[in-house]
């Protein structure tokens, strides 16, 4: 075999990875001669701007996960970039421009997925001076401005929007769209630590992630299911999803986060990923 | 009434001519000829007639191909190709590229060729398929509008760019897709993307250089709405301050929908301007108490100010995306022995309304779709009475709701025969189930869909052409057809209808009695607009566009998977066979007698 591609650091400053995804253009271009097709390639598609997910300067967990799958395979590690937005599914794995997701609920139908690698909830989310709600039934819930994301296609909602819509709570409930300026959940915890919103109701990885960014203090505890709607999930198991015509590479997938389920842990705890089971604590964010 | 329409027409561009310095413009508006094509729907009317009768039931059956034009693209071609000037216009779905093609050369071959080059992240946003309904001539200059959310003037002679104006912003879920008018020296543009909580709105442009006369937003408060003293709608439901706002809960409307996709018409004698707001969104119905106003429902305005004159709500706080979207044909009827200037819009909740177009009021409203949503409108206070049962609720399972989400009717236009005084419908006949949730995610975050499943309703026929007497409220005759009927409608002098069926046929029926009389087989299915024209030789052509896609037929163009009966929000399951009937392609189809 002659050439590896070079393998990427866990983290990198601008210039570095701007200098690495050069690298990484000229190893794709060996890699695409077949003189060269014996190199295992691990092909990622993700959002080059989604963090804490991924970016294209491979700074989110996903991209610190990705290098560590790779490294299990003895794989090169190689992006297709594309927004996770509608039809990503369909124009990555299903166009064939990569074999693995990450970061995919782990009953997604539209993939064979992994085994779960974490699972986390829905946060509320709330000034720490304020206090946080502990419950949907809680009487305060009809009184705080409520801010809640948006999804969007017709008849999906966020589980946070159902729970409110069940519970006829709507004169104090602000939606956030989709797309906007800046990601949805940022918008909703700025409007939260601005104190446009008394209570914000996020994915837990996008809470602590955008809280951490905020000069005021939030704090957050885990938003469950109100009475009566215990069928809405606010957890998700998070999973890798691969093509449904693949089942051993996610046989491989499954064996080596068994294997490596301590650092893969590890990862997800340097960002702070509310894992659900562990948050006993409202989480005071630094 | 087309006749009586021109003398309108007529009327009003004379008194224009007596004072007012858009006589110029105006007149000049006017320069496409009868034969010509200049506007997606014909006519101000939007009645979609052709008053050219070579083409008969008597000659159809020798129809044959004159020239063809392959486009390029692969994704949904709804637009109606434009003609004015020996010259035919089409604009493709995105990458929205113009073609001016010379109808006084054989062949047609093209004299120029724009590309807008909108971004390409548009594609990403767009929901149903990259669609455009097509372009608009006016006194020597094309408009149109781009994915992205551009309203282009080019001169027609030349396809040099006159001006563009950015109206709206990719980045918060906003499209543009429909099919601008110009009314005087003013282009009325609407946007797309309720889904995505895209606050609609009709802007008004100068022709001259595209900038923003006025806009109207479908929600909020009155100024924004251009809500004043002279508005006033028929029932009392929609009298009141800013009930734009008050419908809502606080702060709902800045994302609520009712954006403007649909066609527009324009009564000269009047000076108003009809279109339909489209449904509101994003939330699911609870989270949304009240009636949404002013979304799913028709205004009429004053054309030069933008200020409401009337609003009528056809689906207040819609629960099934019911989009009022659909086209306003303008007509005179007779109405218990008395004359009325009225509208005909037949809408996606399964009713055709028609409406007195100087007031709103509803002078009836008479199924013509298999509806389970509702019980009837009530005349007497103009409201929809729907059917509790049929409302969605959260981790239940509610079944046969009719019509589907894409409504007894989407946005395939109809057309109007002043001959036989009959509406020609395409439409569908498809309900669905709203069942158990589902999980998904979308930009990192999990969410829990509702699946909506789509079936054939009751006879098993997932289309239908419908020929309709507005007058009478009933149907005349009709046409089962196993597809949806996703394209627009066009009627003739020569007491034909022409339209196109979802696996590629192009069909010409007789108008009065709805038998077949022709058709072809064209390269992909037909979800386009057909026209007529009388070309520089004298000549009837009838064109249409083909190439599958759009809401419907994404599962082709989009490359759906069929499996997953949820794909296309509901459409694989209804038109899983779709795949193996037709295929992706755009090409221009025009025929004429040999």
């Amino acid at each position: 075999m002659s050439s590896r591609c070079p393998s990427r650091p866990v983290r990198g400053g601008t210039s570095l990875a701007r200098g690495l995804i050069a690298a990484l253009v000229a190893c794709v271009a060996s890699i695409a001669d077949p003189a060269y097709g014996d190199a295992r390639q691990l092909r990622v598609c993700a959002d080059p701007d989604n963090l804490p997910y991924s970016s294209r300067e491979e700074s989110g967990y996903e991209n610190r996960i990705a290098r560590l799958l790779a490294q299990e395979l003895h794989a090169d590690l190689q992006y297709a970039w594309l927004p996770l937005q509608r039809g990503f599914v369909r124009k990555t794995l299903g166009a064939g421009l990569c074999d693995v997701v990450l970061g995919v609920p782990h009953e997604f139908g539209a993939l064979l997925t992994t085994q779960p690698y974490y699972r986390s909830a829905y946060m509320f989310v709330s000034r720490a001076a304020s206090g946080v709600p502990t419950s949907f039934d809680a009487p305060a819930m009809r009184e705080l401005r409520i801010g809640i994301p948006l999804i969007g296609d017709e008849g999906a909602a966020s589980p946070p929007a159902h729970a409110l819509s069940y519970l006829r709570i709507s004169r104090n409930v602000s939606g956030y769209p989709l797309y906007g300026d800046t990601p949805q959940a940022e918008r909703l915890i700025h409007a939260l630590a601005s104190g446009d919103l008394d209570v914000a109701i996020v994915w837990g990885p996008q809470a602590v992630y955008y809280a951490r960014k905020q000069d005021v203090a939030l704090a957050m505890s885990e938003a469950v299911a109100p009475r009566g709607l215990e069928g809405v999930p606010f957890e998700f198991s998070i999973s890798m999803g691969v093509r449904k015509d693949n089942p051993g590479l996610r046989n491989e997938l499954d064996a080596i986060i068994t294997r490596r389920h301590a650092d893969i842990d590890a990862i997800l705890a340097s960002f702070g990923i509310p894992q659900v089971g562990r948050i006993d604590q409202p989480e005071n964010a630094q | 009434m087309i006749s009586r329409y021109d003398m309108h027409l007529i009327a009003a561009i004379g008194l224009l001519l007596l004072g007012t310095i858009l006589v110029p413009i105006v007149a000049a508006a006017q320069t496409a000829k009868p034969s010509d094509w200049p506007m997606a729907a014909k006519d101000y009317a939007n009645s979609r007639f052709s008053d050219a009768a070579q083409i008969n039931a008597g000659n159809v059956k020798t129809l044959r191909l004159a020239f063809t034009f392959s486009t390029g693209v692969l994704r949904g071609h709804e637009a109606a190709p434009i003609v004015a000037d020996g010259t035919m216009f089409i604009v493709t779905p995105y990458p929205n590229v113009v073609y001016a093609l010379d109808l006084g050369r054989e062949g047609a071959p093209a004299k120029w060729k724009f590309e807008p080059k909108p971004l390409a992240a548009a594609q990403g946003v767009a929901c149903c398929d990259f669609v455009n309904r097509g372009a608009v001539y006016a006194d020597g200059r094309i408009y149109f509008n781009t994915l992205d959310n551009q309203t282009i003037a080019l001169d027609a002679k030349t396809g040099k760019e006159l001006w563009r104006a950015q109206l709206g912003d990719i980045k918060r879920g906003e499209t543009m897709t429909m099919a601008p008018l110009v009314v005087g020296n003013k282009v009325f543009v609407g946007n797309s993307g309720g889904e995505f909580g895209v606050r609609g709105w009709l802007t008004a442009l100068d022709a001259t250089n595209g900038k923003i006369a006025w806009r109207a937003f479908s929600t909020g408060p009155d100024s924004d709405v251009l809500i004043d003293g002279d508005f006033k709608p028929f029932y009392q439901q929609d009298r009141g301050k800013d009930l734009g706002v008050s419908t809502w809960p606080p702060e709902a409307w800045k994302i609520g929908g009712g954006t403007v996709w649909g066609f527009l018409s324009y009564d000269p004698q009047s000076n108003l301007i009809f279109y339909g707001t489209a449904n509101p969104g994003p939330w699911n119905p609870s989270q949304r108490p009240g009636d949404n106003k002013w979304t799913s429902g028709v205004f009429a305005r004053d054309a030069d100010s933008g200020k409401a004159r009337w609003f009528y709500q056809m689906t207040p706080h819609d629960l099934h995306d019911y989009d009022a979207t659909n086209e306003n044909v303008l007509i005179d009827v007779t109405i218990g022995g008395r004359k009325r200037q009225a509208l005909v819009h037949p809408d996606r909740n399964g009713y055709v309304y028609l409406l007195d177009r100087m007031t709103g009021e509803v002078l009836s409203a008479q199924a013509f779709g298999y509806i389970t949503s509702s019980k009837g409108v009530d005349i007497a206070s103009g409201r929809l009475q729907t059917a509790p049962d049929k409302e969605p609720q959260v981790g239940k399972v509610v079944r046969d709701i009719c019509p589907a989400a894409p409504g007894a009717k989407d946005w395939q236009p109809s057309a109007y025969s002043p001959r036989t005084r009959w509406l020609y419908i395409p439409h569908q006949n498809l309900c669905q189930e709203a069942f158990a949730t589902q999980t998904s995610y979308i930009s990192g975050t999990p969410y829990v869909g509702v699946d909506l499943k789509m079936t054939a309703g009751p006879g098993g026929n997932r289309g239908e052409f419908t020929a309709w007497d507005p007058e009478a409220g009933r149907k005349v005759w009709s046409i089962k057809e196993d597809l949806p009927v996703w394209s627009g409608a066009l009627a003739t002098a020569g007491d034909l209808v022409f339209y196109g069926t979802m696996d590629g046929w192009f069909k010409a029926v007789d108008a009065k009695t709805g038998s077949p009389l022709w058709q072809f087989k064209t390269g992909s299915g037909i979800v386009g607009q057909p026209i007529s024209y009388t070309g520089p030789d004298g000549k009837q052509y009838v064109a249409v566009l083909s190439g599958i896609g759009g809401w419907a037929g994404g599962i082709v163009a989009g490359d759906l998977d069929p499996r997953d009966s949820s794909a296309g929000t509901g459409w694989a399951n209804a038109i899983a066979d779709l795949r193996q009937r037709t295929s992706k392609g755009g090409m221009l189809y025009v025929f004429a007698l040999p």
